[in-house]
């Protein structure tokens, strides 16, 4: 500590703080391309993204988790869409969807309670979609799925 | 108070105490719903909005005493008073009123966005508003006045905390990039340029409470934000794992975060050496208190707990449970909620114009509130490392391990009550006026 006078700290400060941002911002610039180019197999439906606004709206993850971000109150959701066959039904797993708003809140004791959304049948309908292409995103394996 | 501008800051200290005990009281609400969630029906209040309101009290609190506590400091740096106290008093009351009318519209159903940032839009276009004000104010006295390494740091951290805000506005229809930006507000706010702000009112404060020489301080500032920001940036890289992003951020993650426990050491370090260096025996024990207090937690808070979970291997199993709750609590009491409470300790008495009374119960609010906010973290670390056990690696059910964490959850809602009894005391330490000035010996014990 003796031998470094405060110029030479502040300096190191600035270059280094300079140096590790540009490192950070062409690595978000590169996850950036990558991250369009899923769009590319999969584009973004205007549904999709109205399905997001409706996301957003409700606050939904005030409560629940999306790819592990969000509130730990209620279950994550990325994957959902699979959990409810989706990928094989797509037609089945929305009724569901809309079954399981419908039904809420479902006042049962000692369970966290979810409220009731209101949500139209196009509202519905765009949060699935935003349900289906989030669950088509790769989570690098996450979350895991242990054997039951 | 050497400048009269310095008063400014008054209403600033009292709002940010509003909004911390309005805070609390969300956060009781939160941690009651936990514990017996049929008891206030959904209709009338769901959880969602319920941590909305704490999060963001959170935030605005905070961010009220940065402001403050830079219209305290900043003439006693510059040598001067602050460019305009009109336009400083205008920016509290936009800024108080804009807070108050989105607490409210959250609980009328009125909000948009993402976590943290549930702001609508025209909520979000004021806090820009404010922030010009405030940055606009805050630099026209620094460049009239003298140049100090703690003036520097502490503008550069404000301009990026504005600057950063910026990203609350991009909102793309991709998931993926969606969350890779808005972690440019939350990430490099509390990981970044808040650190900034700390360390400069933290460096202020031990100035001013044992006597030490500025260049002393100076050299050691440069080191603790340089080694905050060379982790802390490419440590973003700890949030872009699960997210979609591609997978090498889980080897610059890993590396960096690694790092990122350092400065909070070395602040630690820091603050002792001060304290052993110094030669002034300031009156006001309490703010020395929570100003090593602060240090101390911040390293256990941010440094220790956030290590725990921060490796890619690691965070694969627990990212998502309450080990982040429990990292995310301890680490903004440590670092931010208590350096906040240390300027207002300092600032306080010559605000008012009184020595520093009652400082018995402002050490005893200091030990409430810490072990408070140390019971809810520890409850919370352990319900998540159950919660990582039965839910990731056993393979149970989301719903089914939450009735298996009751009991965490029940001493989580003690310490939260704890931590607002040690709110009560630190009110009543501040603003209620003492018979008599007590210096106390107690003040001096080792902080933990």
């Amino acid at each position: 500590m003796e031998r470094l006078t405060t110029a030479a700290a502040r300096n190191i400060f600035y270059g280094g703080s300079i140096f590790f941002f540009v490192i950070f911002a062409l690595l978000v610039g590169n996850s950036y391309m990558q991250a369009r180019d899923i769009e590319l197999n999969h584009p973004i439906s205007a549904d999709a993204a109205r399905g997001k606004r409706v996301w957003e709206k409700k606050a939904c993850f005030d409560c629940h988790t999306l790819f592990g971000e969000g509130a730990r109150f209620a279950p994550e959701l990325g994957k959902v869409w699979l959990k409810y066959g989706g990928d094989k039904d797509p037609a089945s797993a929305e009724e569901t969807f809309k079954a399981w708003f419908a039904a809420q809140p479902s006042r049962t004791e000692g369970r966290h309670q979810m409220p009731q959304l209101h949500l139209s049948d196009g509202d519905v309908h765009d949060m699935a979609e935003f349900l289906r292409w989030t669950a088509l995103v790769d989570t690098q394996n996450w979350p895991p799925q242990p054997k039951k | 108070m050497k400048y009269p501008s310095q008063s400014v800051a008054l209403p600033y200290f009292i709002g940010a105490l509003t909004i911390f005990s309005l805070q609390l009281v969300f956060g009781l609400i939160g941690a009651t719903m936990y514990v017996a969630p049929n008891l206030i029906p959904p209709e009338l209040l769901p959880f969602s909005v319920v941590r909305m309101i704490h999060t963001n009290a959170l935030i605005v609190w905070l961010l009220l005493g940065f402001f403050g506590a830079t219209y305290f400091l900043l003439p006693e740096e510059t040598e001067r008073d602050i460019w305009s106290p009109m336009l400083a008093k205008v920016q509290f009351w936009l800024f108080f009123v804009a807070a108050a009318v989105a607490v409210v519209g959250y609980l009328f159903g009125n909000y948009d966005g993402r976590s943290y940032l549930e702001q609508p839009i025209y909520i979000k276009v004021g806090i820009v508003v404010v922030a010009l004000m405030f940055l606009l104010n805050i630099s026209m006295t620094a460049l009239a006045g003298r140049r100090t390494v703690i003036t520097g740091i502490l503008l550069m951290g404000l301009w990026g905390v504005a600057i950063f805000f910026l990203f609350a506005f991009y909102v793309p229809a991709n998931v993926v990039i969606d969350k890779m930006f808005w972690w440019w507000v939350v990430h490099l706010w509390v990981e970044g340029v808040w650190e900034l702000v700390m360390a400069a009112i933290l460096a202020f404060l031990l100035i001013k409470l044992t006597g030490v020489d500025r260049e002393v301080v100076e050299k050691w500032l440069y080191v603790i934000i340089g080694t905050a920001l060379f982790s802390g940036i490419l440590g973003t890289g700890h949030h872009y794992y699960w997210i979609g992003a591609p997978a090498y951020w889980q080897w610059i993650g890993t590396i960096f975060s690694a790092v990122e426990p350092l400065p909070f050491f070395a602040m630690v370090l820091f603050a002792f050496a001060m304290v052993w260096k110094g030669r002034r025996d300031h009156p006001n024990h309490a703010a020395l208190l929570w100003s090593l207090g602060c240090a101390v937690t911040a390293f256990f808070g941010a440094g220790v707990l956030g290590f725990l979970h921060t490796l890619a291997p690691v965070n694969y199993y627990t990212h998502g449970t309450q080990v982040t709750a429990a990292h995310g609590h301890l680490a903004f009491y440590g670092a931010y909620a208590m350096v906040n409470l240390a300027i207002i300790t300092y600032a306080m008495p010559p605000l008012l114009g009184r020595a520093p009374y009652n400082q018995t119960l402002n050490v005893l609010s200091f030990w409430t509130m810490t072990t408070g906010v140390g019971v809810m973290s520890a409850a919370l670390t352990f319900a998540g490392v159950l919660q990582t056990h039965l839910e990731r690696v056993m393979g149970q059910d989301y719903m089914d391990v939450q009735q298996q964490l009751g009991l965490f959850y029940t001493i989580r809602l003690y310490g939260g009550v704890m931590t607002a009894a040690g709110l009560v005391m630190f009110l009543i330490a501040m603003l209620v006026p003492g018979r008599r000035t007590v210096p106390v010996a107690v003040a001096l014990a080792p902080a933990e």
